[in-house]
């Protein structure tokens, strides 16, 4: 570790241990037996979520992440959550309505993209309930890199002589062939991922359409995962052309078929976000009694995600959102 | 308040400087808002073979719809890699993508951005933004970062609250001090009153054009540190009605970053 006068010393917590020959115990238990994993949401949170875990979510903010599980989460009052805010927008908010986490590593969280920020997500993260820690997309991606490759840091070349590194958990090296200064970024390994997905079979191995972003790595780097799917299919599907396999059974602990899945978000190939439940979510979050009673309506007082797709857009709106879907199967 | 020609609004003004420099046969990554109808009316334009990337993934696509999100199925359309956002950020840390277009909340001399927190201090901040996202990679990585910001005094500031992402940092040689790239850095920034580029000995932003309207006294009323002008300032050149044409209609027909129609007439 190099430690010239002048440099940035981070300061930030890290949450989670990097420690990979702990990784490989975990690892070397986990089952591998091809066994058939379907369950409902609510069987894959009380199973697989336990208060004071560290979680992540895949896709990207509004795009192909998991409602259900979330909501679920949510209903369920977890609480003292880790959480990993990679690219987080909508599952960021549903998380801070719920106030379920205590811990986050941040590289974005709060922000809508271009709808805005979300006011009650400002709310719970200016209020010192949650303990942050910065890192950048790619920092924190590669953070779920070394993870999945089995290594306790990887370098890299981000947030050098920002703030971001700063109040970071990195720490800076030098290239032991070049002298180059760098960063180490370490190892991240969620207690769970949760990661929707396009199809699946019985068994977990599952299939992504459209852009990855950081999901592959997630899904390698998680100790426990839960996948959702939009449809379920036949193993064959996979033999027949491995290059649908995004994700291996042996990765997989959970396997729960929710059709519709990512709404009100985009899923590609599928259907459109539903800007109008979005735009509704940040308008009630304005004002804290409106909020609450918006959350009872759609999450505490439903039982589950179908009943919440129901009472937020229904069939007709489904079928919109379906037809407003740019990204056609050839 | 600074009013222009009527035929077109500021954003559409800022959307047309901005996308003048997208050059064709570059690759560039783009962040969310106004950069994005830039470089989509940049590919239907003046660089038809603009390589967009997006940082979750999308890899030189055809651009149909303006995206709402940076991952969204509209940065998908026609592209030829739908690929992971390892791969465009390990993409950039090769030294392949030539561009970056970013926004933030404050901005400093030596164009350092601040998109983290505003106000207290990083415990206890008064306001709580998103955080880095892609764009401290993109600053770090890209050969050249470009931002669009609203020009006022509480966004130019003599020091940004947070360095979320680098700019010059403390200045000359500070960028490589602290082990980012050689020769990376910022390189315009196209405000509401203008386009600034930055001086190449002292890394300090400086004014290379003049918005139609705008006179120096009210960049420098609204910029809260010492702004510099080049020594040849241009006017920057008004949107051309095939311009204006192609934003309202194919670009951003539901007035996303536009505004509705009715609101387009004044800057």
């Amino acid at each position: 570790m190099i430690e010239l006068e002048g440099d940035i010393q981070p300061v930030g917590e890290l949450f989670q241990s990097p420690d990979v020959n702990a990784a490989r115990e975990f690892f070397r238990h986990k089952s591998r037996a091809m066994v058939d994993k379907r369950m409902g949401v609510r069987e894959a949170v009380e199973r697989f979520i336990h208060d004071g875990d560290y979680i992540a979510t895949g896709g990207f903010g509004s795009v192909r992440f998991s409602t259900a599980v979330l909501h679920e989460i949510v209903r369920t009052r977890k609480h003292n959550l880790g959480f990993s805010g990679h690219s987080t927008t909508h599952d960021f908010q549903i998380l801070a309505a719920g106030r379920v986490i205590d811990r986050c590593d941040i590289a974005y969280v709060v922000g809508l993209e271009i709808r805005g920020l979300s006011p009650n997500g400002r709310r719970f993260m200016e209020s010192g309930a949650v303990r942050t820690t910065e890192w950048s997309n790619a920092g924190l991606g590669w953070r779920y890199k070394a993870a999945a490759m089995g290594v306790p840091f990887l370098p890299a070349r981000v947030m050098l002589g920002s703030d971001t590194l700063r109040y970071s958990a990195g720490r800076l090296i030098e290239d032991p062939f070049t002298g180059q200064k760098l960063l180490a970024v370490p190892a991240l390994y969620p207690d769970i991922g949760i990661i929707h997905v396009h199809q699946a079979d019985i068994y977990g191995n599952a299939q992504i359409d459209g852009t990855s972003i950081v999901d592959l790595d997630l899904a390698k780097a998680s100790k426990r995962l839960i996948v959702t799917t939009e449809r379920m299919v036949e193993t064959e599907e996979f033999r027949r052309d491995p290059r649908k396999t995004s994700i291996p059974y042996w990765q997989v602990d959970a396997v729960c078929h929710v059709p519709f899945g990512s709404y009100p978000g985009n899923m590609p190939f599928e259907y459109f976000s539903d800007e109008r439940h979005l735009a509704e979510w940040v308008e009630v979050e304005q004002d804290e009694a409106r909020f609450a009673a918006f959350l009872d309506k759609f999450i505490y007082g439903v039982d589950n995600f179908e009943t919440y797709l129901a009472l937020a857009a229904g069939e007709q709106r489904l079928a919109e959102l379906r037809s407003l879907e740019i990204l056609k199967r050839s | 308040m600074v009013t222009v020609d009527a035929r077109y609004s500021l954003v559409e003004l800022m959307i047309c400087a901005a996308a003048r420099q997208l050059e064709d046969n570059k690759t560039a990554v783009i962040g969310t808002g106004a950069p994005l109808a830039a470089a989509m009316l940049a590919q239907k334009t003046t660089a038809p073979n603009l390589v967009i990337l997006f940082e979750a993934g999308a890899m030189a696509p055809i651009l149909e719809r303006l995206p709402i999100s940076v991952s969204g199925s509209e940065t998908q359309t026609r592209a030829l890699v739908h690929g992971s956002m390892d791969e465009v950020m390990e993409t950039c840390q090769r030294g392949l993508v030539d561009y970056t277009f970013l926004g933030g909340a404050q901005i400093d001399m030596y164009g350092n951005l601040n998109s983290t927190m505003i106000g207290g201090d990083y415990r206890h901040p008064k306001v709580r933004l998103p955080g880095s996202g892609g764009a401290n990679d993109l600053a770090s990585l890209c050969w050249k970062t470009m931002a669009t910001m609203q020009h006022d005094a509480r966004r130019f500031v003599p020091k940004v609250d947070f360095i979320t992402s680098p700019g010059y940092l403390t200045g000359p040689g500070a960028r490589e001090a602290a082990g980012l790239p050689p020769d990376t850095g910022p390189y315009k920034v196209i405000s509401t009153l203008g386009v600034m580029g930055f001086d190449p000995l002292s890394k300090r932003m400086q004014v290379e054009s003049l918005h139609p309207g705008v006179t120096r006294e009210d960049i420098a009323a609204a910029t809260g540190f010492e702004m510099l002008f080049a020594a040849h300032l241009e006017i920057t050149p008004e949107p051309t009605d095939e311009q204006l044409e192609i934003l309202r209609t194919q670009v951003d027909p539901q007035g996303m970053i536009l505004g509705k129609p009715e609101r387009r007439k004044v800057g």
